[in-house]
């Protein structure tokens, strides 16, 4: 390790120019290293996990798009993915709420545990687990409702309200956790797809927590809103974090230094390293994610 | 030459004015320093010489070639005596053909009156003169009209800008064929309809209950009186078209949400073609199927619950129909299920909703506006359907609607109307346009209602 730039630089640099870098003249390209299967570098287990993953491996046809992931996801912390594109930590946000069952090629293998109950069994019932590990998705995506019938649509489907004033106060409460409720209350008939982008994220959020999940997974939440959207975005993460167990897919560095306690850091479908985010920052283990983290490649 | 001859001459000199100028618009850019310098690249100059040599000269071939025959017929009617001069149109086009086919030969000159025999003379100089003169004024223009284009071609030139709009207009005539045939249409199918209102009064045609459009060739004879009551004929068509949505539309939509939502890519890579297939089966093959299989079926398996069912029934060709409008209906309605977008999917699974709820609730509200659309072109289709109601469904006009009976619709009606020889100025043809016209607003108004249902869900689920 060469000089080691602290958080705030390593964070001001990457706002300058976050898309394209000036790669700096090194003999060998640091995402050229060679990784070894299943080699994890830093924290990647805790005690009583929510979720247990070992070697879990996803393949699409033959080629092998995660490889050897073992990781823990403790109760009620902040997990965020990063990495280079293409490195896997979206296709393995998906594997634990099994979203990838609807691609046809697509095949998981390794043990996966939520709660101690393995995730991929046959006889798991798909409905269930992913009403308790809901998602938020890249592009908000509203159903072409109102916005009520939007945040109703989860608890009206697992019929857990039995009145329609429960399925009220569901949503209230869903809207106001989602900070949302002040903005819309006055017409929660108007069409969802009406809203701003940021509102309508905030929405898909409201509409996830509305079912009562333990695990929220955010595959890039932010990635299509503006800076303002993208802040209150964040301020909701932490917030839900009391109360949820969250894993959050990120390209933005300062998003995953914000809101997380641990960092994983993915490449080409290796899970090089996890610590705390602020470790991961400042002072990390492995070359590749000193390199990455620092902008030089990615 | 021929008018089509001159034609191909016409297009290849266009073509080689189009090399002729592309050359020269070289040959004036490499003083300059290369293509660059020109206004336009070389192939415009090219197109534009080209257009100059072939535009002027079509038109007038075409305008020869359409006022050609009425010219000469004019000039040769003109030199008949006055005691010859037709009176009628028939007469006219008699008089016509057999001047004409003396001119060809067919006819011998000694065969017919003197008069008639110096016409054709005079008719066969005025073709063969009309012949030289049109090749001439044609090639004439195309030399003329092509070295002008040629010769005008400068560096500063804007060769492109007038090929575009010479290009628009073309374009431009293309969509105006297609809306002035439709236009072309509907007045031919107006007139007859004024025509035929004339002779049958307005209330009768349209509340009519009865319909049998035979008139009496003598006074005295039996059911002399012709009645024209399109009601039978309309609830026929009505009651058919309803029996094949019955079949077609919930079949159609639910292989199609099977398909789109359910079947894996190779089942839909065999099942999807094949669904296909039954759209390409003719619908004659249709008709037969429904009149020597499904209509004797029908009729035994009614014997054998004992309820009398006729051998052409309204079922029959409504459950043919129905399968043939299956494809129709599923293959919009695929389009547009598959058209919505993939994150609404993930994001109903990912709330724990299973794929019919998903299905229910999210994608068909979403695609509802496209199935209508689909649905109502579907109704259009079954109802402006001939074949299979002319092999199936019978031609007794019976206001009923029991589906075991025979019914008529009215595309069968019109077909029987103009088969063979007719007169055509009877009430019996007439009504064959009448009917075709009352077709023809009922599909539109169907047309008119799935495009405002389609833009009023559009506003609400965009």
């Amino acid at each position: 390790m060469n000089t080691m730039s602290s958080m705030s630089s390593t964070i001001a640099s990457e706002a300058q120019a976050p898309e394209e870098k000036v790669m700096p003249v090194v003999d060998e390209k640091p995402e050229d290293t060679v990784l070894e299967e299943g080699v994890t570098v830093g924290k990647p287990f805790a005690d009583d996990p929510k979720f247990k993953l070992r070697d879990v491996e996803v393949l699409y046809g033959d080629s092998p798009a995660i490889k050897k992931i073992s990781l823990d996801i403790a109760r009620n912390e902040v997990v965020a993915f990063i990495g280079p594109s293409g490195c896997g930590k979206s296709t393995f946000l998906r594997c634990l709420n099994r979203m990838n069952d609807s691609i046809d090629i697509c095949r998981v293998k390794g043990q996966l545990m939520l709660d101690g109950q393995d995730i991929y069994d046959a006889k798991r019932d798909v409905v269930e687990l992913r009403a308790r590990v809901g998602m938020v998705f890249q592009k908000p995506n509203p159903f072409p409702k109102s916005i009520y019938d939007n945040v109703a649509y989860g608890p009206r489907i697992h019929g857990l309200a039995n009145r329609k004033s429960e399925l009220d106060d569901i949503v209230e409460s869903s809207l106001r956790k989602a900070g949302l409720w002040n903005e819309v209350k006055d017409r929660l008939d108007a069409m969802a797809t009406g809203m701003s982008g940021g509102q309508q994220q905030r929405l898909c959020i409201a509409r996830t927590i509305a079912v009562s999940p333990e695990v929220v997974l955010m595959d890039e939440p932010c990635s299509a809103l503006d800076p303002i959207a993208t802040a209150k975005v964040e301020e909701l993460i932490a917030e839900l974090s009391e109360s949820y167990t969250i894993v959050i897919v990120t390209h933005s560095m300062q998003q995953a230094a914000r809101v997380s306690n641990r960092t994983a850091y993915f490449h080409l479908g290796h899970l090089v390293e996890v610590n705390e985010t602020s470790k991961v920052f400042t002072t990390p283990e492995h070359e590749l994610t000193e390199s990455y983290i620092s902008g030089r490649f990615g | 030459m021929q008018p089509l001859n001159l034609l191909l001459l016409t297009m290849l000199l266009a073509a080689v004015a189009y090399v002729l100028g592309y050359a020269r618009s070289r040959t004036l850019a490499m003083p300059l320093g290369g293509v660059r310098h020109l206004k336009s690249l070389p192939g415009y100059y090219g197109v534009r010489a080209a257009i100059w040599c072939g535009v002027p000269a079509l038109v007038i071939l075409g305008l020869w070639a359409a006022f050609e025959g009425k010219m000469i017929q004019s000039i040769v009617v003109g030199t008949l005596p006055d005691t010859m001069i037709p009176d009628t149109a028939g007469e006219a086009s008699l008089l016509m053909s057999k001047i004409g086919n003396v001119a060809n030969g067919s006819l011998p000159p000694d065969f017919v009156e003197e008069p008639v025999a110096k016409a054709a003379e005079l008719l066969q100089a005025l073709q063969v003169q009309s012949k030289i003169y049109m090749t001439g004024l044609v090639l004439a223009v195309a030399l003329l009209a092509g070295f002008l284009g040629w010769v005008r071609i400068r560096p500063l030139l804007n060769a492109r800008e007038q090929v575009e709009a010479v290009l628009r207009w073309f374009f431009f005539a293309c969509a105006g064929v297609a809306v002035l045939t439709t236009v072309g249409i509907v007045f031919s199918v107006v007139f007859e309809t004024i025509r035929f209102f004339e002779q049958v009064p307005f209330f009768e045609f349209f509340f009519g209950t009865s319909w049998s459009p035979q008139l009496a060739l003598r006074t005295d004879q039996v059911g002399s009186e012709g009645a024209f009551g399109m009601i039978p004929l309309f609830t026929g068509t009505l009651l058919i078209s309803f029996i094949a949505m019955l079949i077609a539309a919930p079949v159609g939509l639910l292989s199609a949400i099977y398909l789109s939502e359910y079947a894996n890519k190779s089942v839909r890579s065999i099942v999807k073609p094949l669904l296909e297939m039954l759209a390409g089966i003719p619908t004659v093959v249709y008709g037969f199927f429904a009149a020597l299989t499904v209509a004797p079926f029908i009729s035994d398996l009614a014997s054998a619950i004992g309820v009398e069912a006729s051998s052409q029934s309204a079922l029959a060709a409504g459950l043919v129909m129905g399968i043939m409008i299956i494809p129709f209906v599923s293959s919009l309605s695929d389009d547009v299920i598959n058209a919505v977008p993939q994150t609404l999917r993930d994001g109903s699974l990912a709330l724990g909703a299973t794929q019919s709820e998903t299905m229910k609730k999210v994608i068909f509200p979403a695609a509802l506006p496209g199935i209508m659309g689909g649905l109502l072109l579907a109704v259009s289709r079954a109802i402006g359907e001939t074949m299979i109601v002319v092999m199936a469904a019978g031609l007794a006009a019976n206001l009923t609607a029991n589906p075991l009976e025979t019914v008529t619709t009215v595309t069968v009606q019109i077909v029987t109307l103009l088969v063979g020889d007719q007169e055509f100025d009877s009430a019996k043809t007439l009504a064959a346009f009448a009917l075709g016209a009352m077709l023809f607003i009922s599909t539109l108004l169907l047309n008119v209602i799935a495009l405002k249902i389609v833009r009023k869900y559009r506003e609400q689920y965009d």
